[in-house]
């Protein structure tokens, strides 16, 4: 999986860079030339966590070398730059990309942790039925020839936001929670994808304790209904707060077990044969004897 | 309520509630002030105007942005000017909003201009943010 890692950064294809800072020319010409994929990352239900799941599976995806764009596609209600900390940095958006308005290069915001990671963010106060489908699928284009990811963090809702965000996609990251709302609509997103999208499943927020007491749907269960590959399981934990708070991604926090199920996630995403992780044998022996207790309620 | 939240509170330190609450802050005031550019350009011949009246200026290498710093979110204007005039120039006819209000600019910028005597742009722009803010 390391044969590319040099891929870090982005290809010399576009001649018309020449007048880009030195730094971006220097850094283009060090890769190869990538045509990267694009994979939208979108819930349906709102609050699952699109936004966090699409900041950490960027920021992992750039721990293991690769150039990533995570594209804020939520017009209006833009978030990603503050789950990722990088509000202050945010001057030009996609919008003024794709009127012309400045160059692409203007809009990137460079993430300082991981160089290799950029921001494209979303306009805040525009609307989302200001963004034509096709220039949005030209964008995601253009990017995929510059990175090895495009990643788009899709808004909540089935309308025209999320049409825009899928459009240009060649692959989907389904977020859900085990939760019967959130699965619902997870199920009816799926059916609204593009056809031929490949589509894969991330369980977002599980309690393993109250799982184990049958009191939570488990992951098989999730599993069962949607029928969906599964990418990964992320257990409910208070970091992702901690970590929201300051803006920093969990995946890039080498302790944190939230991190760790992203980074597996991501290894999984690259097409590594690695294991679900099984959090059922967890918990204490007062949540065990709970457990024991209460019975199967 | 339950132990998970019992937990949660207990795990988050609380410098990380803290740096929520100011990153949210600065973020709000930003987006807040995030106006349309039709407004900042307002803003713009407004300025041209009322600094004209004292010195010549180069209204071509005019800057008007907004930055965010560390604590606050500043009104940047880089002004480059010619020379100062020997005596201020009578202010501008109030009389002026009315002339342009078929133009294809929008009629309701042009309303909102006419709301805001050129004399006081200090004070007045900043009334509604304000109010904004009272509503939270």
């Amino acid at each position: 999986m390391a044969e590319q890692q040099a891929a870090a950064a982005i290809p010399p294809e576009d001649l018309d860079s020449a007048s880009a800072g030195a730094e971006q020319t220097a850094q283009r010409q060090a890769a190869p030339q990538t045509l990267g994929t694009a994979i939208v990352v979108t819930s349906g239900k709102g609050g699952v966590g699109k936004t966090t799941s699409t900041a950490n599976i960027g920021a992992a995806l750039a721990l293991r070398g690769r150039s990533v764009c995570l594209i804020d596609a939520d017009v209006g209600l833009r978030n990603l730059d503050v789950v990722l900390g990088l509000e202050n940095r945010v001057s030009r958006h996609f919008l003024d990309v794709i009127e012309k308005k400045c160059e692409l290069d203007d809009a990137l915001v460079k993430d300082k942790r991981v160089p290799s990671m950029m921001l494209l963010p979303a306009a805040q106060t525009r609307e989302k039925d200001d963004v034509r489908t096709a220039d949005m699928v030209a964008l995601v284009e253009e990017l995929r020839k510059r990175f090895d990811y495009v990643l788009i963090d899709s808004p909540a809702g089935i309308e025209m936001g999320f049409k825009n965000a899928v459009a240009g996609a060649q692959r989907a990251i389904v977020v859900t929670t085990p939760e019967v709302s959130a699965v619902r609509d997870a199920d009816r997103v799926v059916g609204l994808l593009p056809k031929g999208i490949e589509v894969q499943l991330i369980v977002n927020r599980l309690r393993p304790q109250l799982v184990r007491r049958g009191k939570m749907l488990s992951v098989a269960q999730v599993d069962e209904i949607l029928r969906l590959p599964l990418l990964g399981v992320v257990p409910d934990e208070p970091e992702v707060v901690v970590a929201t708070n300051r803006g920093e991604p969990v995946s890039l926090d080498p302790s944190s077990r939230t991190g760790e199920a992203y980074r597996r996630a991501v290894a999984r995403l690259e097409g590594e044969q690695v294991e679900i992780e099984d959090y059922s044998a967890e918990g204490g022996f007062f949540e065990k004897l709970a457990a024991w207790i209460g019975g199967r309620r | 309520m339950n132990w998970m939240d019992a937990l949660l509170r207990f795990f988050r330190p609380a410098p990380s509630g803290a740096v929520a609450k100011e990153r949210l802050r600065l973020v709000l005031l930003s987006d807040r002030i995030n106006l349309a550019p039709e407004v900042v350009d307002q803003l713009r011949g407004d300025l041209i105007a009322t600094i004209s009246r004292y010195m010549e200026i180069d209204e071509i290498g005019l800057d008007v942005t907004f930055e965010t710093r560390e604590n606050d979110v500043a009104l940047l204007a880089n002004i480059p000017i010619k020379g100062v005039r020997a005596r201020p120039l009578p202010p501008p006819m109030p009389a002026a909003p009315p002339a342009p209000s078929d133009a294809a600019t929008g009629a309701v910028d042009l309303a909102e201009a006419a709301e805001e005597p050129a004399s006081e742009h200090a004070s007045e722009p900043a009334a509604p943010r304000k109010r904004r803010t009272k509503s939270r």
